[in-house]
């Protein structure tokens, strides 16, 4: 005999849990204004600078990897492509908020007030490039996927305690999102009610693994419910959309309403990292295009050379001024002294132990030589 | 001065620094109301209010990217994992971000969080509760790994692990707790956290050991004082980095050692103090090198635990043998 009990209907349960989930954009691919009751309140000049920001950024991506392939540069993570998503989030956010990158949030540590010159002695592995001052509300790049997202957690907690009007905001990709780091980072925030701005840039791919490989569930976003905090998806193409997006959170967060988890719709035209990465092992030229045409300078370029405020002739004299002082920075990292292991012993602890004190002696002499 | 146990001269060392510093806040699962599953943390909370002495969602690593950000925002955490054998979960913030921070930022940022958590083995657990773990932290560059043996130390080692800007594994040994008292002054002082302690001086060997074993020492040193064996009794107290002088002035002066460590014998603190006097004092040694320990199988199942954990008599019989040699 046919059971038609049906005391829960999971098909449809399945079907809607991600119907609250709609991607807010605000400039089309064409640079059209298509949503203009929520544009962001931003001057002609700071929408300027938010353009010269991502050329800034897409400049470096270029002259970075162009150095990575002289050997001038270790490791490198290409930014090509999540301009919008990248700085345009950093772009409502505060100094005095504090900042966790993943390792391809280089951009974002700059602009936040890391010297360029550091991030390059980061790339190549010294330690000169991890010295941050006390003013700098940031911590270095994260290289365990996840554990950022406890840490922002950590320092909104504190923020809370201490009163602060301020923010963290924490990075991480789609591939994050199947941590567990990254959900005890959401559920211990939304528990403590910090202000913790959680980004998540949806790339599509983590390596090579595509999205749809990383979960059943259909938005990142929606992972935000099961940690009881709000969560929105952005199209992260669009630097208008993740602006007002991040402001809003940003306000909201502050105001003691506990945290926000975002997810930008976004993509990375090239590899993973430059150290090895075929990306054409795993995408396709088609899905390249479609997301080439998105492109979020292009788009912005458009919207602001409509109203004006952009030419191409301010685009290259800008270009020119970026390469000149990547060209700097460069310098200045070339003149940082080579690092030596009795200061990585002498950092370790601050009250140094026997063994420290002891290796101190035998590595200044062997140094010596 | 009054008599207590170790758990209530751990409680009374937490409440000290609570008072005295405004930046320590203690936290993890159970510690607020419950004051602890094993009362640690008793009327902590209700004394210095919601804000410092707290719960937290039941999930570790939570609770140490917790403690890492509360850290950089310039408070002193003092985290609880419940128990040791949980440490998994939370191994990345210890081994790969905590124990780091510090050298990774080239000095420029501090850690200074006091992980506490309850092991060892006697007092028949679930499994994954008693576990020694303790060797695999010892590995780890950056961070201090303390174990108090006695309530006197307990309490000046953990304010001194609080008051130190390295990050500190205090581990807390659970049969020790409540198994007997002793004199604990009422005032806040420290005991060092780079010095291993002489517990007993003596003359023909040293055992040299740490946490509960320091106790199953002191019974076989008695009964070998019957025999005219004198023994030397160094506590360790802090296995990482070791207090490598106090070692060696010990060998040196007895010329016989056996190691004594609960855990289980493959790699470990044992092994690290065994190396350190086979490079700098084997000529100082009449006999080889005695070793007791725990066998080398996971934590046993409760009813097993009497066989498998090393007592005084296994001391007893390889201080003979040494003596012997």
């Amino acid at each position: 005999m046919a059971n038609n009990k049906a005391a829960v209907n999971f098909d449809k349960l399945l079907g809607d849990e991600s119907q609250d989930f709609k991607t807010v954009q605000i400039l089309d691919e064409t640079g059209q204004v298509v949503n203009p009751d929520i544009m962001p309140d931003l001057s002609d000049e700071q929408l300027v600078e938010l353009m010269k920001q991502m050329v800034w950024s897409r400049v470096l991506d270029q002259r970075a990897t162009a150095l990575n392939r002289q050997g001038r540069l270790g490791f490198y993570a290409p930014t090509a492509g999540q301009e919008a998503s990248q700085l345009a989030s950093n772009f409502a956010m505060n100094k005095d908020d504090f900042l966790f990158p993943g390792y391809r949030d280089v951009p974002q540590l700059v602009q936040h007030g890391l010297p360029l010159s550091q991030a390059f002695l980061w790339s190549r592995g010294h330690i000169e490039g991890n010295k941050y001052p006390e003013s700098l509300k940031a911590m270095p790049p994260q290289i365990i996927i996840g554990a950022q997202y406890i840490q922002a957690m950590g320092v909104a907690v504190g923020m809370k305690k201490r009163q602060s009007k301020n923010a963290v905001y924490v990075y991480t990709g789609d591939g994050g999102t199947s941590q567990g780091d990254f959900y005890e980072g959401i559920n211990f925030a939304g528990a403590f009610k910090a202000p913790a701005i959680f980004v998540v840039q949806n790339n599509g791919f983590a390596i090579s693994v595509p999205r749809e490989k990383q979960t059943a569930a259909v938005t990142l976003a929606q992972k935000g419910v099961a940690a009881g905090i709000p969560a929105i998806q952005v199209d992260g193409m669009d630097p208008l959309a993740v602006y007002e997006v991040m402001k809003e959170a940003r306000d909201f967060t502050t105001a003691g309403n506990g945290p926000v988890l975002i997810e930008t719709l976004t993509y990375r035209y090239g590899p993973h990292t430059l150290s090895g990465d075929d990306p054409t092992r795993y995408r396709t030229k088609e899905t390249d295009d479609i997301w080439l045409k998105r492109d979020p300078l292009v788009r912005m370029r458009r919207f602001l050379t409509n109203k004006g405020l952009w030419s191409e002739d301010q685009e290259n004299e800008l270009i020119d001024q970026v390469k000149a002082a990547i060209k700097e920075a460069i310098n200045e990292a070339d003149a940082i002294p080579k690092q030596k292991v009795t200061d990585f012993l002498k950092v370790t602890f601050e009250e140094q132990p026997q063994n420290i004190q002891e290796q101190i002696t035998e590595y200044s002499a062997k140094e010596s030589n | 001065m009054a008599q207590k146990t170790m758990i209530q001269a751990i409680t009374n060392a937490l409440d000290l620094e609570l008072a005295s510093d405004e930046n320590v806040l203690i936290f993890g699962e159970d510690v607020g109301k419950n004051g602890g599953v094993f009362r640690a943390t008793e009327g902590l909370q209700a004394k210095h209010g919601e804000e410092r002495v707290f719960d937290t969602p039941l999930a570790e690593s939570g609770i140490g990217g917790l403690s890492i950000g509360l850290a950089l925002e310039g408070f002193r955490p003092v985290p609880e994992i419940q128990f040791f054998g949980f440490v998994f979960e939370t191994l990345d913030s210890i081994a790969g971000q905590m124990s780091r921070t510090r050298y990774r930022m080239g000095g420029t940022r501090n850690m200074p969080i006091t992980i506490r958590a309850p092991f060892g083995g006697g007092v028949h657990t679930p499994e994954m509760h008693s576990d020694n773990f303790e060797g695999m932290i010892t590995q780890i560059p950056g961070i201090r790994v303390v174990v108090p043996s006695n309530p006197y130390d307990a309490k000046g080692l953990l304010i001194a692990a609080i008051r130190s800007n390295d990050p500190v594994l205090y581990l807390e040994h659970m049969k020790l707790y409540r198994s007997f008292r002793e004199e604990v002054p009422d005032e806040s002082y420290t005991v060092p956290l780079d010095k291993a302690a002489v517990t007993l001086e003596g003359s023909d060997v040293s055992i040299i050991t740490y946490g509960a074993m320091v106790r199953e020492a002191k019974k076989a040193a008695e009964n070998l004082a019957k025999d005219n064996i004198s023994v030397e009794i160094i506590d360790l107290r802090t296995i990482a980095p070791l207090d490598i002088k106090t070692i060696i002035a010990s060998v040196e002066k007895t010329g016989r050692v056996v190691i004594v460590q609960e855990a289980q014998k493959q790699a470990g603190v044992g092994a690290q103090v065994a190396s350190e006097i086979s490079e700098r004092a084997v000529l100082s040694l009449e006999a080889p090198i005695g070793r007791v320990s725990a066998p080398d199988t996971p934590f046993p199942f409760g009813q097993a635990e009497s066989t498998w954990l090393p007592n005084a008599t296994d001391i007893e019989n390889k201080v003979k043998e040494v003596i012997n040699f």
